[in-house]
């Protein structure tokens, strides 16, 4: 029997029985839809990510920090004294970088520089409006690309004191629009440890694009975080803890990833946390993953289900064709094409059942998409909810088939193994 | 001597274990020459059809072999079995066994579908074998708007349709009126006698069994007239 008859045949006694067949391919429409869907966030959800981090560059910097280990034990550390600690608040002590670590980091081999990661904590930053707000302020790593509304990256190496702000911070402290707030002034006002305020005036160069990347914080260059860092440890006692809450190791451009592994584990073992900036985004994307995997694990227990359906409904049919499948062994037809026959039937159910189930899943996918950009993804541009690619549909699709194959087996392999004259005698 | 098409050498068929055993078929001995008609008869439970099966290859003897041709059935394979039943054996039974939702040519060319035989060739010889049966009007009907004797006459196109060089009919004529059963028997005998094709006839008809070259008459498993040529 040539197997475009055996695949037209297969088909043809699929929809002999139509009620029962649609029942079961809804079953598998249902789990297929499901994945699709779930699937569908997943890669929506990472393409965002991969973009951004496309958009992030810097790829030739490491942030190191102490062990986290060390603050957050399984059990109690044995004090030293050359270990230095701050406290972050919930009674977190967390370790501090010392000068004698940054030259540590700096003789890995594969590292070009370290420089300490300086860190200013400002009381508010005021604009046009006077309108004092808080802020949150990260030093700027040259080579980012923070995606900018409007104007440009702060530069490291001016000695003006320059700031990107986030893109809501541009309408709260006065300015119009974010192409309005290029070049003029905002102050940001900090206070040292001995308890005096300053205030420190600052040119915005940029507005960050909203993303999820940036975390809402501002960007701000060397000069500036030097002076406000400066100040703000002015009068600090002697005897109060010194030091930096990470180093940014530099490497050669363009270095591959093994030497970056190496190099991160060199840094590992002299007891360091070492991550580039796409590792910290790459934990993000990680528990994305997992609630994706979990959600995928639900769907695919809802095809075994829908599996179960297709054994029931092939089982049924063996049962019903057994005459036929009598005459057509004792007409000289093997049991192996008898097999393949059931096999295909079992696939095919798995075929249209995921076809639908998939046509739905984008289908929904897409309102989904269109629903979420004008609500609550409104804030992330260019943020898909879900996207769908040929390939992982097809993934899908041949997943599924896989399924229903396998489901398959057990009818198709009773159907092959009848007796031809019993089953011509079964009445 | 004509040749034989089928022969069976010291032939037993036991069915269960050692207390329970059940011996359907004792020392059976025939042979059946090309262009033969030959009639099995016998009682209900004589061994009448699990010897025709075994006839036909369709089960395997507990002892004794079966030949056809010149080659022994033992020594084949499964495929080989499945090849000599597709293109040597047709095959007509008293249930018919049509599929009744599905065309009368898609019923008479599945010998030929199972031989792989391309579906345009296949229809042409569906067509020609229902022109040889007088059905070539009902190819598109459904099996299971004919009435007996057509469904019958489209078994007997579907038996043809690969050519064999035997028949084997279990009871062919079982289910119909006698009016009918003879247009059956009258066609089986034309196809004997005008293409030399090997008749076996399962039957308790005497009348049928009559016009028959040969009546191999067995009673509990054993032959006990016509075995001998």
């Amino acid at each position: 029997m040539k197997l475009i008859d055996i695949i037209r045949d297969a088909n043809n006694n699929l929809f002999r029985s139509k009620a029962r067949t649609i029942l079961t391919i809804i079953a598998i429409f249902i789990g297929a839809m499901t994945l699709t869907i779930t699937n569908g966030i997943g890669e929506g959800v990472s393409k965002y990510i991969d973009k951004q981090l496309g958009n992030l560059g810097a790829e030739d910097v490491i942030v190191v920090q102490p062990k986290m280990e060390d603050a957050f034990s399984t059990g109690p550390k044995k004090y030293d004294a050359d270990r230095v600690s701050t406290d972050a608040g919930y009674g977190i002590a967390m370790p501090l970088l010392q000068d004698k670590d940054i030259t540590d980091v700096a003789s890995v081999r594969g590292v070009m520089s370290a420089e300490p990661l300086l860190s200013a904590a400002a009381d508010y930053v005021v604009g046009p409006n006077n309108e004092k707000y808080q802020l949150t302020i990260a030093a700027y790593i040259s080579g980012t690309n923070l995606e900018l509304a409007s104007g440009r990256l702060p530069d490291n190496g001016s000695s003006n004191n320059e700031i990107t702000l986030p893109f809501e911070y541009a309408a709260a402290l006065g300015f119009d629009t974010p192409q309005n707030a290029v070049d003029k002034q905002v102050t940001i006002s900090i206070t040292s440890a001995s308890g005096e305020k300053q205030d420190v005036n600052a040119t915005v160069v940029g507005v960050q694009e909203k993303s999820l990347v940036s975390l809402g914080g501002a960007n701000v260059n060397e000069t500036l975080i030097r002076n406000l860092s400066a100040f703000q440890s002015k009068g600090k006692p002697e005897t109060a803890p010194q030091g930096y809450m990470a180093v940014i190791a530099r490497v050669q451009k363009g270095v591959s990833e093994t030497e970056m592994t190496r190099i991160k584990n060199d840094l590992r073992e002299k007891g360091y946390q070492a991550q580039t900036i796409q590792d910290r985004i790459g934990l993000f994307k990680q528990v994305i993953g997992a609630i994706i995997a979990v959600l995928n694990f639900f769907a695919v227990i809802a095809l075994i289900a829908a599996s179960f359906g297709i054994v029931n409904t092939l089982l049924m049919a063996v049962q019903e064709r057994t005459k036929e499948i009598g005459l057509m062994k004792a007409m000289g037809l093997s049991g192996g094409k008898i097999f393949l026959q059931f096999s295909i039937e079992a696939i095919l159910l798995g075929f249209w059942g995921s076809l639908l189930g998939s046509i739905a899943g984008i289908g929904i996918g897409q309102i989904a998409n269109h629903y979420a950009s004008d609500t609550f993804l409104k804030d992330l541009p260019g943020f898909m909810l879900t996207s769908f690619t040929p390939a992982s549909v097809a993934v899908i699709m041949l997943i599924i088939m896989a399924i229903a194959f396998i489901a398959g087996t057990v009818p198709a392999r009773r159907a092959s193994r009848k007796n031809p004259i019993e089953a011509l005698r079964y009445e | 001597m004509p040749t034989n098409v089928i022969s069976t050498d010291k032939l037993t068929k036991v069915y269960g274990k050692k207390e329970t055993s059940f011996t359907a078929l004792d020392d059976i001995s025939i042979s059946i020459a090309a262009g033969e008609s030959v009639a099995i008869v016998g009682k209900s439970g004589s061994g009448k059809s699990t010897l025709m099966h075994i006839l036909a290859l369709l089960d395997r003897p507990t002892s004794g072999t079966v030949k056809v041709g010149a080659r022994d059935a033992s020594k084949l394979s499964a495929k080989q079995l499945d090849s000599i039943r597709n293109k040597t054996f047709g095959f007509v039974f008293q249930q018919f066994f049509l599929n009744g939702n599905d065309t009368v040519l898609n019923n008479v060319t599945l010998p030929l579908k199972i031989a792989g035989v391309p579906r345009k060739l296949r229809n042409e010889r569906g067509l020609e074998m229902l022109k040889a049966v007088e059905l070539e009007d009902k190819v598109d009907s459904k099996a299971n708007d004919l009435s007996g004797g057509q469904k019958q006459r489209v078994v007997i196109a579907r038996a043809l349709a690969n050519n064999p060089k035997i028949i084997f009919a279990d009871e062919p004529t079982g289910n119909l009126d006698s009016r009918t059963g003879k247009t059956i028997e009258n066609l089986l005998f034309s196809l004997n006698k005008k293409k030399g094709i090997t008749l076996v006839i399962v039957t308790h008809d005497e009348e049928l069994a009559a016009r028959c070259d040969r009546q191999l008459k067995i009673e509990d498993g054993r032959i006990i007239s016509g075995g001998k040529q």
